[in-house]
């Protein structure tokens, strides 16, 4: 292939000279070219290696459907591999290089791969690699051998292992019609749907509008500029650089714009791309068509393109690509090529594989030099690394023959056209296949889409305009705009019909025809396939991997189904075919993720308290979405020493510790008991006001869903608490109930989480401490405040707060709440006392030692697997009323003696360690799933040692004086543990009753 | 992308939605037998076609609605509240409206 630059004409700006390197060489190209382009006119032809057999490549298209000039932009953390070369734009100092060979893409001693092509056929994955170890050099064991071996010789480009340096935005947008594609179709009809009163947004994946007209003879360009002139006058919002990649239900559309992929150095200010999710009330696929190879020797070679590649290289960039040029056709759309192509200097001849050809077509070769040969069709291709020569065919009543050879340099292809509907099978509408235009469609009826132009199959280009102005004017109507509509013209539009052909083969020659270049899926290996009794087109794709590769089927999936269809003497529709998913074009995994990064991976809650948890030295951990204190270190302490000298601090005198993360519910109305009465287990009717009470909810199935406690302020009004990480479910629970089932029962419940701060304060002096810290101290001494009692006070300085003597710690102890406004100041007032009586603040740590100590349970325990009987606390469950789930607990299998009970767990040896997560077992029976887990562990400084919660079959009962191993194969040795109850620290619980 | 049209807060995107069920099942009274409550807790037809579904507006009004959804298409034909009085609140709104929009 003798390509050079012309010396006029395109759409490059001649002026305008762009530096950019390929494989480390300097070259130059012009404002207005692809990376494609520029390497064309500067005369390079291999551009990349082939995935499996490193068959050198060269540029096969002009458009996103490329599968050969694929390679790789930019270096180190900025590596863009599997760039298309064709659709990546020119910027100065643009470095581009091949991939997938070594040395370099033109001497590639990977090549030799071909040597063994027979044995990479179809399956050769499967065949070789998988199944038992026993045969020397076959099976699983095998493959893991080879992997590494094989994944170096096959593949794409290499992607960087360096955190992406760019960054990404995601966006949204409104509309009423949504237009996808700025070529003649899309304009016409985004202008119409504008002038309509509609609100239009038209998306362009190049970055010009125009579609076709940009790759025809200049006066195209003056009909281009009217029909952009038009869309801009109409209020038209216009995006190119944007790629529609997927359509979503309910008119939702996911597009990705390319915001500074084309411009030079790094752009700070600027977002690589952009995401933006498109809510739309009507969508316009004005998408185009993609010209089709045919499967016949070497089609793949440097020098073989699409005729239409062909045009858009001589009219857009100024490129004459070859000057012995071959057409081969079977269709009308390649003559106006090659005449074009020969006024520009080249020798160009045709082949038609049809039998006649109108009289239309050949006036239009009248006058030039262009030799026209029918029934003609090519063979193979001459040249090991590029285009010498084509061999073709004629047809005969028999089927194809040798026809001759021609010397060529360069050999255009036109198999027929694929109308883009790849969107539309995004919404699980199946193309139908049209049997004239020998193509797939849109379904004419039920698409909630509108096609226009050669989307919908129509090839002429006045046709196109009707079209895009009768799915303008569509869309209008169906928003209720009064608009004329023009009758849709129909698909079609060439003066002769199309010879569909697929593959040219001849009797006994051994050829290597590409169906699917990227893959380096051939002819041969679809009918191995089906000899091997593949007969589904989705397990063909699977099998031979065709339609697989960055290009998504674009090229090949037709010709592979038509193979198909043949090996199993069937029509194509009768085969049917694969379904297209998103994304239309590879979308960069940094677009979707936008923002969403390191610290913004997920929203993050803190309380009130936080910055002043902060100052007094805590250090942070998470639970679920918050940040809670996980310990105060005091001078050099690790994590260790500093909870365990908390919980025992705790045990001595007193402690304080955010509780705000706790859910909070205000339950309000004349039926509130009545409502608490049915979602708890134990009984909420006889509570009075001022007390709480410890509760128990179940899910309908008699699994525990929570629990917490539940504050009485008056006849109406409770205060309900749940656990940290269940307060969003189970608010959500309380208003399905209230919505759904139970709508006669007058409650309104309120999530206020937010307004209050929250803070324990535990331990022997909390009562002390808190009294110095209320305006009447009184008002909670024993006999004012008994235990399970709460009130509403204040606190010193007029706070308002809310008080419940309750403890989770064992302990005497309090929770506290104030509004979360006077959060920090609630924290001062307790800490300056607290601080006095030697107390200290704790945190989640030691949260859990007094916790563990005292057998309390958690989400850790409350799993979603787990019963009231299993966390010990059958004696809440009400036998004498109603509640949610009380039918379903008592299920055959939730009531079993042997299930796997709460209990205790301390190490026989009281200086060994052991970890949650492990697996309780028999002794001499460490296997399989084991009888119970451990669910939490702790030092305990009140026992002196490690102790641990978990569920064992049958309860701490079934395993007095019996020993159990807690098996942690992974992190340490098995430890002897013995089961005991798990209320291990104060069994009776008089220390919260002082 | 399913959008659904809250009657309090307009149409949003699924996102702000989450699934709760059959709107169909019936659940029984708390002291019915197992029986009773093994159907409505765990047997569900598998609709193909238009189903009543309760959708919680968790990230919205927190409304519970009923959303009349058809399981092949997705397409959305009805939504509503799930609690009668807020069902016939909205019903009385969009009633006066229709009254008060003058003629096209």
């Amino acid at each position: 292939m003798k390509s050079r630059r012309l010396e006029q004409g395109g759409r490059i700006d001649r002026a305008k000279s762009i530096g950019f390197a390929w494989d480390g060489k300097s070259l130059t190209g012009y404002q207005g070219d692809t990376l494609a382009s520029a390497l064309m006119a500067s005369g390079q032809q291999i551009l990349g290696r082939s995935f499996k057999y490193h068959r050198p490549r060269g540029i096969m298209s002009a458009g996103v459907e490329e599968s050969g000039a694929l390679v790789t932009i930019g270096k180190g953390s900025r590596t863009e591999p599997n760039t298309k070369a064709t659709v990546q734009e020119l910027f100065e100092g643009l470095e581009a290089f091949g991939q997938n060979a070594w040395p370099s893409v033109r001497y590639d001693l990977g090549a030799i791969n071909s040597l063994f092509s027979r044995f990479f056929a179809a399956g050769f994955y499967y065949k070789t690699f998988m199944g038992p170890k026993a045969l020397l050099g076959q099976g699983t064991g095998f493959w893991m051998l080879c992997e590494k071996l094989i994944r170096q010789a096959a593949g794409m480009g290499k992607a960087s292992r360096d955190p992406d340096p760019d960054c990404y935005d995601h966006a949204h947008a409104h509309c009423d019609v949504l237009v996808v594609g700025g070529g003649p179709a899309g304009l016409s009809a985004a202008a119409v749907a504008a002038r309509a009163g509609l609100d239009v947004l038209l998306v362009e994946q190049d970055f010009e509008l125009g579609g076709d007209l940009l790759n025809q003879p200049e006066p195209a360009d003056q009909q281009r500029r009217k029909l952009i002139a038009d869309v801009q006058r109409q209020g038209v919002r216009i995006m190119t650089r944007t790629t529609a990649f997927g359509l979503y239900d309910h008119g939702a559309a996911g597009l990705v714009e390319r915001v500074s992929d084309h411009l030079p150095g790094i752009n700070h200010n600027l977002p690589r791309q952009r995401f933006w999710i498109v809510r739309s009330s009507r969508i316009i696929l004005a998408t185009g068509a993609i010209e089709r190879q045919i499967a016949f020797g070497s089609n793949d070679r440097p020098g073989v393109m699409t005729a239409s590649a062909g045009r858009a290289y001589l009219n857009r960039f100024g490129i004459l690509p070859g000057e012995r040029i071959v057409i081969a056709t079977n269709n009308d759309s390649a003559y106006q090529t090659a005449t074009e192509l020969e006024d520009a200097g080249a020798v160009v001849s045709l082949i038609d594989a049809r039998e006649n050809v109108r009289s239309e077509l050949i006036g239009l070769l009248g006058g030039s030099n262009i030799s026209l040969r029918i029934r003609a069709a090519p063979l193979d291709v001459k040249g090991m690394r590029c285009i010498k020569a084509l061999e073709y065919t004629t047809a005969t009543s028999q089927g194809w023959e040798h026809g001759g050879v021609e010397d060529c340099d360069l050999l255009l292809v036109s198999g027929g056209w694929s109308p883009v509907v790849n969107l539309l099978s995004h919404l699980g509408h199946k193309p139908i296949w049209n049997r004239e235009q020998a193509c797939f469609v849109a379904p004419e009826t039920g698409s909630p889409v509108l096609m226009a132009g050669s989307a919908a199959a129509i090839w002429n280009h006045e046709d196109c305009l009707i079209s895009g102005q009768s799915a303008g004017a569509g869309a209008a109507k169906l928003m209720g705009c009064s608009v004329r509509q023009k009758k849709n013209p129909k698909a079609g539009g060439w003066s002769g019909p199309i010879k569909p052909i697929y593959e040219v083969a001849v009797q006994g020659r051994q050829l290597k025809s590409l169906v699917d270049p990227q893959h380096d899926v051939t002819t041969d290996d679809i009918r191995l396939a089906h000899r091997e009794g593949f007969v589904s087109v989705e397990h063909l794709k699977r099998y031979t991997t065709l339609g697989m590769a960055t290009d998504g089927g674009k090229v090949g999936n037709v010709i592979g189904l038509a193979l198909m269809a043949e090996a199993l003497g069937k029509d194509i529709p009768d085969v049917g075919t694969t379904t297209f998913r998103p994304p239309y074009t590879p979308v960069s995994i940094g677009a979707l993720r936008g923002r969403n990064v390191g610290e913004h991976f997920r929203p993050l809650r803190r309380t009130p308290m936080h910055d002043w948890n902060l100052e007094h030295g805590a250090t942070m951990t998470m639970a679920g979405l918050w940040h809670r204190p996980w310990y105060f270190a005091q001078q050099d302490e690790g994590i260790e020493q500093a909870y365990i000298r908390e919980a025992a601090t705790v045990r001595e005198t007193v402690g304080l510790c955010d509780v705000t993360s706790l859910g909070k519910i205000a339950i309000q109305g004349p039926d509130a008991t009545e409502f608490l009465n049915r979602v708890y287990t134990n009984p909420f009717a006889k509570l009075p006001i001022g007390k709480a009470r410890y509760g128990i909810m179940l899910r309908d199935d008699g699994i525990v869903m929570d629990d917490g406690t539940t504050w009485r302020f008056s006849e109406t009004e409770y205060f309900m608490t749940t656990t940290t990480a269940h307060a969003a479910k189970v608010m959500t629970w309380l208003e399905e109930l209230l919505q759904t089932r139970w709508q006669d029962l007058k409650v309104h419940v309120t999530s206020v989480s937010e307004q209050w701060a929250g803070c324990a304060v535990a331990g022997p002096k909390s009562r002390e401490v808190l009294m110095a810290s209320l305006e009447s101290e009184d008002v909670i001494s024993n006999e004012n405040l008994p235990f399970m009692g709460v009130m509403q006070t204040l606190m010193k300085g007029g706070m308002p707060s809310r008080i419940a003597r309750i403890s989770f710690s064992g302990e005497l102890a309090y929770e506290v709440y104030v509004p979360s406004d006077y959060g920090e100041s609630m924290m001062n007032l307790l800490w300056e006392r607290a601080k006095a009586a030697g107390g200290c603040l704790y945190g989640l740590e030691a949260l859990g030692a007094l916790r563990i100590e005292k057998g309390h349970v958690t989400g850790a325990e409350l799993d979603g697997r787990v019963t009231i009987e299993d966390a010990g606390l059958g004696k809440m469950a009400s036998p004498n009323k109603s509640y949610i789930g009380k039918s379903l607990k008592n299920r055959p299998e939730l009531v079993r003696e042997d299930r796997p009970r709460l209990v205790g767990i301390k190490p026989k040896d009281r200086s060994k360690t052991f970890n949650a997560g492990a697996i309780l077992c028999k002794q001499d029976q460490v296997s399989g799933m084991g009888e119970g887990w451990v669910t939490a562990v702790t030092h305990s400084p009140a026992l002196g040692h490690w102790i641990g919660l978990g569920f064992i079959k049958g309860g701490h009962e079934a395993w007095k004086d019996r020993t159990a191993i807690v098996a942690d194969p992974l992190r340490k040795e098995d430890v002897e543990a013995e089961i005991v109850s798990p209320h291990m620290f104060d069994p009776k619980g008089e220390r919260m009753h002082v | 992308m399913l959008r659904i049209a809250c009657p309090f807060c307009g149409l949003r995107d699924y996102s702000e939605f989450t699934y709760g069920g059959d709107a169909a099942v019936v659940y029984p009274a708390l002291d019915a037998d197992e029986d009773a409550w093994h159907d409505a807790v765990f047997m569900r037809e598998n609709v193909r076609g238009l189903q009543s579904e309760t959708w919680h507006h968790v990230n919205g009004c927190r409304m519970w609605l009923i959303v009349d959804r058809d399981t092949l298409t997705h397409e959305i034909v009805g939504v509503r509240p799930a609690h009668p009085e807020w069902a016939n609140v909205i019903a009385t709104e969009t009633g006066r409206e229709k009254h008060e929009k003058p003629q096209a």
